[in-house]
């Protein structure tokens, strides 16, 4: 996530999954853009966001240390919708991300993260899920740099998509650049289909298949606002994503 | 109440279908319980999944009447509706829902499909702490989520604590009595018993063994071998199973 000084294309890698043609077009001054967020030493902000608008939303975040920021998103806007994150985190701060990309048509939704520990003790957490349908495509590029001697870092990112039909997509893409020694770096990925088993299981009980497999969905992506202390504000991200599968999937 | 003719079924196993079910007949009428016994590979299970419409069961001749309806032109959750449930022999985890949810979603789908008016979160409470304290199984097990973590037991025990809660007109249990222990397999007896033996509804329990039989006294016993009813009877017919086998009895 260098500084642009030309309009990016699907041959930089962090815009491998972008929408060309979207990206042919696009006026560079709002690519560049960067919303700025500090969180001083021992601070703790959390931050929620809904993207309904296509485009690009750019955000760096520096932690202080000891300071905690955590940003949770639904992403459910087309047809080329893009968040991304650039977190720097000093001693012993903490970063945590929640993200749900939520669509059909040709929506091409996604998540960039950049997470930088740049001293010692800092720990960073990343759930991302993905539910597409129709023709969309749901994606989660996270970088995580560990610079030399930010020991004791503990940094985990963790993406899952569920493709609903035939001909939706989803791309991971963990990238890890480590420097130091005494770390823990987790990544993993995997995309599948909603499992029918449980959908039949469901039916038989009397669950008609929309409520089943909202039911489902609502389960596959609660992963994401798993650290939404407030109960309220947890339920409500969930009930906003699912929104999008009621509107769109026929 | 529900009638089965001539009934032949497939299942799909990537090459086209390969027939399990050859010209099933029978016939349980209200009030009645009947089991089938027969060797592995009968189709038992498939007769089950075909009943509660599972996909990649394909019926390729026959009928299926249910209370006068034709229950093979309805989809799984309107057969469920119509009051039939099926008692899995390997009940299937659900993670991230919790059984309560679960249960009161396909609950009041299912009173919603026949024109009745949802249970509260308070009376649905009630009604699930009556049918898992009539199974023996800790109210707190349903919080959990669908089946997760649970022993092969716990989950036969789970599945009658639903079909209490779902108060069905008619039961398919599928092995219901396989991974239980002998004080577990009285309990699940004796939960079918209270739940479904009334003049107005009717079970098919597909079994193994002899032992469920005990509790749950059957009306007629079934043979099936080779995907049909090869034999029926009255309950010395199971017992005669257990002591001379399948192959003696059916030939």
């Amino acid at each position: 996530m260098t500084e642009l000084a030309t309009l990016p294309t699907t041959r930089d890698e962090d815009w491998r999954y972008a929408d060309a043609e979207w990206l042919a077009e696009a006026d560079l001054a709002a690519l560049v853009e960067w919303k700025e967020v500090v969180v001083p030493a021992g601070g703790a902000l959390a931050e929620t966001s809904h993207i309904v608008e296509g485009g690009v939303t750019r955000l760096r975040v520096h932690v202080g240390p000891g300071a905690r920021y955590a940003h949770f998103a639904i992403n459910s806007a087309g047809r080329y919708a893009r968040l991304e994150i650039e977190a720097t985190l000093e001693e012993g701060a903490h970063f945590e991300f929640g993200g749900v990309t939520i669509g059909g048509g040709d929506k091409r939704q996604e998540f960039v993260t950049r997470v930088l520990h740049a001293h010692p003790g800092a720990t960073s957490r990343q759930v991302v899920r993905a539910v597409q349908w129709g023709r969309s495509t749901g994606n989660f590029l996270g970088r995580i740099e560990v610079a030399a001697g930010a020991q004791q870092t503990d940094a985990a990112q963790n993406f899952k998509a569920i493709l609903l039909e035939n001909g939706a997509a989803a791309n991971a893409k963990p990238e890890l650049e480590i420097f130091a020694d005494d770390v823990k770096c987790a990544h993993g990925a995997a995309i599948g289909a909603l499992d029918e088993t449980a959908g039949f299981y469901m039916a038989s009980r009397g669950i008609p298949p929309e409520l089943a497999r909202k039911l489902l969905v609502r389960a596959f992506i609660a992963d994401a606002f798993e650290a939404v202390v407030d109960e309220t504000q947890h339920d409500e991200l969930l009930e906003k994503a699912l929104t999008a599968l009621d509107e769109e999937v026929v | 109440m529900l009638e089965i003719t001539n009934l032949h079924a497939t299942v799909a196993n990537g090459s086209g279908g390969k027939p399990i079910l050859n010209g099933l007949t029978l016939k349980v009428g209200a009030g009645e319980v009947h089991a089938i016994m027969g060797p592995n590979g009968a189709g038992k299970s498939t007769l089950a999944y075909v009943l509660g419409g599972r996909p990649g069961y394909e019926v390729t001749e026959g009928s299926v009447s249910f209370n006068g309806q034709d229950l093979l032109a309805l989809e799984p959750h309107e057969r469920a509706a119509l009051g039939l449930f099926l008692g899995f022999q390997y009940p299937v985890e659900i993670p991230g829902v919790s059984f309560v949810q679960f249960l009161r979603e396909a609950l009041n789908a299912q009173r919603k499909s026949r024109g009745e008016e949802p249970l509260s979160g308070g009376e649905f409470l009630k009604l699930a702490k009556e049918k898992a304290g009539l199974l023996k199984l800790d109210m707190d097990m349903l919080k959990r989520p669908v089946n997760v973590g649970f022993s092969g037991g716990e989950k036969k025990r789970a599945e009658m604590v639903q079909m209490g809660i779902l108060d069905p007109a008619f039961a398919v249990l599928d092995e219901t009595d396989s991974g239980l222990d002998i004080d577990a397999l009285r309990v699940v007896g004796e939960g079918i018993n209270a739940i479904m033996r009334r003049p107005e509804k009717g079970v098919l329990l597909i079994t193994h063994y002899q032992r469920l039989l005990d509790v749950v006294q059957p009306d007629v016993v079934h043979v099936m071998v080779a995907g049909r009813i090869v034999k029926s009877g009255g309950p010395e017919l199971a017992l005669q199973l257990e002591e001379e086998g399948y192959e003696a009895v059916a030939a």
